[in-house]
């Protein structure tokens, strides 16, 4: 488990980082989420040992990182880059090897890595002549050639077509699998809702909220209520202790005054057709999002 | 792991990052060629030497009426029969030789030399009797060749200084522009990072002075000239030993400047005091190799000293014990460079944009 405690960061006047703290579990993905200048990058560089943090810790399996544990973390970082000349395979083993992998090892899984990811035919082509989404799959590789115990991600998916983005979740899927803790920002919240088991909220350096993806929905659910029938659901106007928020034929999203009042709902609904669905309303990580951020 | 992991050495990490440096820069089409017209200038410079020296070295002279023993006798003139006078006045015209000897009965030496528009004066000089000189204070170096040692010394340094202080400054700023500094350090230190470069770059360095070398050498001993290395032995040895110390200093200065800029087009003015730090000494020996205070003097600063100290144990100014001073002192300034330079470099890498200040890349 990678663990923050209290980390604390500043650039000049500005506090970049105001006692940041928050786990990354093994065999999960977690999800960093925020707005821009929030901190996110930051905080990774602080995790790689790019950067050093004025205050905190970080600690794996509780115990602080030291330069050769860090040789074991996978990177990738916002401002993307490889060596523009080097080809794919050449830069990729490159890396591998710096990890300290020996050569043969370096090469076959450079070349495993290289052909999921997509890039088998080109890998002796040189960076520069790849297309954006190419060298971002490259990049990618370059994250993940040395098989790393702990991956922080900035921003994997951006730039991606939606089949890169396919190929990329299945490859982190799979690094979670393997035991390692994966921590990844994005600002595709889709993405983050549907692949994430944990969640970490960042906004203006503080820890808004983390937790797992459920009991953050959980605790920042909706009071309001949901309801899919057959025919039309205009009555709901009528109901006593009932506000209607939207509606749309057999469609409406309501808040209710008490249980009773949504029960009675329930039951009139029974009585007037076919009830497809009554649910709590589910609320998006975007909506979310913009609550605790705000 | 498995034995296929092993956690690197430092000494590992260095040398693989050396070898990119490396490989890189054999593969550059602007290195190899602008490497391959550098040979070929050496050469060419070498091989024209050598004709040239040829062609001056000996003077046809028509002779006449037989003086040809005399001409023979004298040194660096080729004889060439003339039936007469007037046949010896159209070869002097036709450019064939470049002066007559004829008998002259008026002459205390009995003979007259005729020219064209100007008097021979190579011939004349051959031809004349020269009293004995001797010298009270002679210069154990003929001034000529003083000249031309520092010229060497000088031109070496310099060229390739700049050379590759240049080109590890771009490779710093191309890791910087491209951003894959970032997932370098946090791979590897930033310690291993620049030590590897300063090594590879310092490794091709001395790769081509000594292929420059060994073309000068060998070019000289194809065009039959006569290789002055005896003379220069010693002083060319302190050059290597000053110049590899001292080029490990400036590829750390140049690398912790260049690390300052984010983008290629500020390399030169961001460069620009370890140019100059480069091509005082340059010019400073080229002007005063005959002067042994200011010889003294670079002999000792850490900067010139590369040129400095091997022109005075050439030209027999320095004690035993004075190159030994001088390369502590280099030893000592390069120890500092590093630290200091490491220091700006790892505080500066990670800053993009605007350049970074001397005073908060020195702070970190």
């Amino acid at each position: 488990m990678l663990e923050l405690q209290d980390v604390t960061k500043r650039y000049g006047d500005r506090l970049a980082l105001d006692g940041v703290g928050f786990t990354v579990g093994e065999r999960r993905l977690t999800g960093f989420v925020g707005g821009n200048g929030a901190g996110k990058t930051t905080t990774m560089r602080i995790i790689l040992g790019v950067l050093a943090a004025d205050h905190g810790t970080v600690t794996l399996d509780g115990a602080p990182l030291a330069e050769a544990d860090r040789r074991r973390f996978g990177y990738m970082p916002e401002e993307r880059g490889l060596y523009p000349k080097m080809r794919v395979l050449e830069q990729t083993v490159y890396l591998a090897r710096l990890h300290g992998w020996t050569p043969a090892a370096a090469q076959r899984n450079a070349l495993e890595l290289l052909e999921r990811l997509g890039l088998g035919e080109r890998v002796n082509d040189t960076i520069e002549s790849l297309s954006l989404g190419n060298q971002q799959r490259a990049q990618i590789a370059a994250a993940l050639v040395h098989r790393p115990e702990v991956l922080v991600l900035d921003e994997p998916f951006s730039g991606l077509d939606p089949m890169a983005v396919e190929t990329v979740q299945s490859v982190l899927a799979d690094v979670a699998a393997s035991g390692a803790p994966v921590l990844f920002s994005s600002h595709q919240l889709d993405i983050v809702e549907r692949l994430c088991d944990d969640l970490v909220i960042i906004a203006g350096g503080r820890i808004a909220a983390a937790g797992t993806r459920d009991s953050l929905r959980a605790a920042h659910g909706s009071e309001r209520w949901e309801l899919l029938m057959s025919g039309d659901a205009g009555w709901l106007r009528e109901q006593p202790g009932i506000r209607v928020a939207d509606f749309d034929g057999g469609w409406a999203v309501f808040e209710s005054e008490s249980d009773a009042a949504r029960r009675a709902v329930l039951a009139e609904a029974l009585t007037r057709g076919e009830v497809v669905s009554f649910t709590r309303e589910q609320r998006s990580l975007a909506q979310i999002f913009k609550e605790v951020v705000r | 792991m498995s034995t296929e992991r092993t956690a690197p050495r430092f000494t590992e990490t260095v040398a693989l990052i050396a070898g990119r440096e490396i490989t890189m820069r054999v593969r550059s089409k602007a290195f190899l060629i602008s490497t391959g017209v550098l040979m070929l200038a050496v050469l060419a410079s070498v091989l024209l030497g050598g004709i040239f020296g040829e062609q001056g070295s000996t003077t046809k002279v028509a002779v006449v009426s037989g003086m040809g023993s005399v001409v023979d006798d004298a040194e660096g003139l080729e004889a060439v029969a003339a039936s007469d006078r007037s046949e010896a006045e159209r070869m002097l015209r036709a450019g064939e030789v470049d002066a007559i000897v004829a008998p002259a009965a008026s002459d205390p030496l009995g003979i007259t030399v005729i020219g064209l528009d100007e008097t021979p004066e190579t011939v004349v000089d051959a031809l004349s009797v020269h009293p004995a000189v001797e010298l009270l204070d002679p210069a154990a170096v003929p001034p000529g060749l003083a000249y031309l040692v520092a010229f060497g010394f000088g031109i070496v340094f310099f060229m390739s200084a700049l050379t590759f202080g240049t080109t590890i400054a771009q490779s710093v700023v191309e890791e910087k522009q491209t951003r894959v500094v970032e997932i370098l350090l946090s791979t590897v230190s930033a310690r291993a990072l620049l030590t590897g470069k300063v090594i590879g770059n310092s490794v091709m360095a001395f790769g081509q002075i000594l292929a420059i070398a060994v073309l000068a050498v060998l070019g000289m001993l194809l065009t039959g000239q006569r290789v002055l290395l005896g003379g220069l032995g010693a002083s060319v040895i302190w050059f290597v030993v000053f110049f590899a110390i001292g080029f490990v200093m400036l590829a750390a200065l140049f690398a912790a400047t260049a690390a300052m800029v984010s983008r290629a087009e500020d390399i030169g003015s961001v460069t620009t005091p370890v140019t100059m730090l480069v091509m005082i000494p340059y010019f400073l020996v080229i002007f005063f190799n005959d002067d042994p205070t200011v010889l003294g003097i670079m002999s000792y600063v850490p900067f010139s000293a590369p040129v400095g100290m091997p022109m005075r144990v050439f030209l027999g100014q320095a004690e035993w014990w004075e190159p030994i001073v001088s390369l502590v002192l280099l030893v000592a300034t390069t120890v500092l460079a590093v630290w200091v330079g490491e220091r700006i470099y790892r505080n500066s890498l990670l800053k993009t944009g605007p350049r970074v200040r001397l005073a908060e890349a020195l702070q970190g």
